[in-house]
């Protein structure tokens, strides 16, 4: 089917100021991401991935203006974590702001100075794990992100990492559109733990392709910043060989827009792959989740878990898919989405599907969206629990399924603490 | 201590009117027992006094210790040292039974002006009533209520009220669904806290909860009011012959 004129017009009109890095080991990946985006052009709202969230604000030439925000009553996310610091301003890296970029364990490495060399780890990954993910479904803003992409981070695990390594994102300039590519290998039997933090940019393109090899371990949180007026598509696109795991949580508070996508590969057998997110939004808040899991070895578990409270004509959508390859016999796959609407006008859309040519597998999905549960509110009450506060533990409780997904208990305990800080300030 | 006069009460969605005129004053150290047929009211009484929202007042008072309780939200009700006991302890997936324990004293504290109890000092008095209860370890980690027994669900409800110290404890139906061995466990834990300055309203169908727990005062319900008053044997007069001549005697 021919692509539509407008969809390259779009496309023509959004990487008119956009260069293209030529040569070095990423040369090629670059002007075959270019080659598909062609064949794709940028998405519209009638395209069926995009029917519940609007895309034009993620395709428009020029990032929307967003306010710059500093939170004055909160430390910043992560802030007691020991990790390894790599700091991003508006999505460009600062040696300044960072740690020096030596870690027992693992290689890290900027795209912007590794890209030149003819030889390199992460030509396996980069934009491999992309093109990979762009059947069935086109993900057309992750090829332009593969081929306009000059910043972003390699990092190589080929041991258990000493400590986390953390990319936190700053967002100083009110029309910074900003385009980051990392690409992570976690070799056999290794172990790495990446935190993400901040909004990055008015605009924010991001791709993370994992390739996490036998055996090998991989933990990513991420706190996407407070910003109101931010807008990022992001998509994870990981490969899991036989016996590695892969566990991923995502809290998103506030935001104007955010698209996350997560694509995973169950490759090897006996992989483990669990996905969670929790997303808290007031007012001009819309927040997508599409997912798409894959389960090609057998005996794979995957965990879809994603939750939503919802105020003030906040809008949630989650896009869910297990797909059971033939041959992939034994498969455990669950996935859960669900919402919390706080009051009359917010909105929770869930597609959720499953594919399956496997006769022996285990899969379930459910979706339910709801209000507080006032029996538990006046159980609480009548315990002499404040309303709010009553209010605020039952919305944490609702929560606390996406949180039991991120192993590190300090971690963990950080993320409950910024939700609970969100409650506070958005009067439950 | 609990003082209820020509009390007044309709759902308000349906505008039926459940309580038609209950007079009850109840003393600091004594027990009374509210028995009755079922839909007589019993159970509305115990959710009006502890603040449940779908009902409207349309006459009477009900004052703790001369306070207003109907003026008051459910927290400042608990707050002023009244506790219900549910006929259904309510599950609430995602809070830990210790932490639901931990926020409620505290709050309780807070409301008074007194201090909040540390992390270490309520572990110990937790630790030591749990015990008392037959509630391991385990049964203060797991989610409020998620997946106790019938019997579990009660003790737990008797835990939260040795641990909150009420002075008006309402216990509702708190025998229904119990064997005898949880019964007396909860009986016992019951009768623990009586003293001279706690008043107890047991709410029940059935006598045998009055053998573990003895009333000083019995009550007969029906049709939205209190219809006889008498010592311990008016249970017994129940047991044997049923309500209907109670009932008919009193009309």
């Amino acid at each position: 089917m021919p692509v539509p004129q407008a969809k390259l017009d779009a496309l023509a009109a959004r990487i008119a100021g956009l260069d293209l890095v030529r040569g070095g080991w990423a040369g090629a990946a670059r002007t075959e991401a270019l080659a598909r985006l062609g064949a794709m052009g940028l998405p519209a709202r009638r395209d069926e991935y995009w029917r519940y969230t609007d895309p034009a604000d993620l395709i428009a030439p020029q990032a929307p203006r967003a306010a710059t925000f500093a939170a004055a009553d909160e430390p910043p996310v992560f802030d007691g974590i020991d990790r390894l610091r790599i700091v991003f301003v508006d999505g460009v890296f600062d040696p300044a702001l960072s740690d020096d970029l030596t870690l027992a364990g693992v290689e890290i490495e900027l795209l912007s100075s590794a890209g030149q060399t003819d030889i390199h780890w992460a030509r396996e990954v980069y934009g491999v794990l992309e093109a990979r993910g762009q059947t069935p479904v086109q993900r057309p803003l992750a090829a332009l992100n593969t081929a306009f992409a000059a910043q972003g981070v390699l990092i190589r695990a080929t041991g258990r990492a000493a400590r986390p390594v953390a990319l936190i994102y700053l967002h100083r300039s009110e029309t910074s559109d900003a385009i980051l590519h990392h690409c992570i290998k976690v070799e056999a039997g290794a172990e790495l733990t990446v935190l993400e933090s901040g909004p990055a940019a008015a605009r924010f393109n991001k791709v993370m392709e994992v390739d996490v090899a036998a055996g090998g371990r991989f933990h990513h949180i991420r706190a996407q910043g407070r910003d109101h007026g931010r807008r990022a598509a992001t998509h994870l696109f990981a490969r899991l060989g036989a016996e590695s795991l892969l566990k991923s949580f995502t809290l998103t508070a506030n935001g104007v827009l955010t698209r996350n996508e997560v694509v995973i590969e169950l490759l090897g057998d006996d992989a483990v792959a669990h996905i969670a997110g929790a997303a808290v939004g007031d007012g001009a808040f819309h927040h997508d989740d599409t997912v798409f899991i894959t389960h090609a070895g057998q005996r794979c578990e995957s965990r879809q878990v994603f939750k939503k409270v919802l105020k003030n004509g906040a809008v949630g959508v989650f896009q869910g898919k297990i797909l059971v390859k033939p041959g992939a016999q034994k498969t455990d796959g669950y996935q859960i989405s669900q919402s919390l609407l706080l009051d009359g006008d917010s909105q929770f859309l869930a597609k959720p599907e499953l594919e399956i040519y496997a006769d022996d597998v285990k899969c379930s999905h459910g979706s339910t969206s709801g209000a507080i549960d006032e029996v538990a509110l006046f159980y609480l009450r009548s315990r002499g629990v404040p309303e709010a506060a009553a209010k605020s533990l039952l919305v944490l409780a609702f929560l606390a399924e996406t949180i039991a997904e991120i192993e590190d208990g300090t971690i963990a305990e950080d993320i409950r603490l910024r939700l609970h800080n969100w409650l506070e300030r958005h009067g439950r | 201590m609990l003082e209820i006069n020509n009390l007044h009460v309709k759902l308000e969605a349906e505008d039926k009117p459940i309580l038609r005129g209950v007079d009850l004053r109840v003393a600091a150290g004594t027990v009374h027992a509210i028995m009755g047929p079922n839909g007589s009211g019993k159970s509305t009484l115990s959710y009006v006094l502890a603040g449940r929202d779908g009902y409207a007042v349309t006459d009477g008072t009900a004052t703790l210790d001369g306070a207003d309780l109907l003026a008051m939200e459910p927290e400042e009700r608990a707050a002023a040292g009244l506790f219900l006991a549910f006929q259904y302890p309510v599950e609430i997936p995602g809070v830990g039974n210790m932490t639901f324990l931990r926020t409620a004293v505290n709050a309780q504290r807070k409301a008074r002006g007194q201090e909040e109890m540390s992390a270490g000092e309520f572990l110990k008095v937790v630790r030591d009533r749990a015990r008392t209860l037959k509630i391991d370890a385990d049964m203060l980690k797991r989610p409020v209520n998620v997946g106790f027994s019938g019997g579990e669900k009660k003790r737990n409800e008797i835990l939260q009220m040795a641990m909150l110290e009420p002075k008006m404890c309402i216990l509702d139906e708190t025998d229904s669904g119990l064997d005898v061995d949880a019964m007396k466990l909860v009986s016992d834990g019951v009768n623990a806290l009586r003293d001279a300055g706690r008043a107890f309203l047991v709410i029940t169908h059935y006598q045998r909860l009055l053998d573990h727990i003895r009333p000083d005062v019995v009550h007969i319900m029906a049709d939205g009011r209190i219809v006889k008053t008498g010592g311990p044997d008016l249970a017994l007069e129940v047991e044997k012959n049923g309500y209907a001549g109670i009932l008919a005697e009193a009309v």
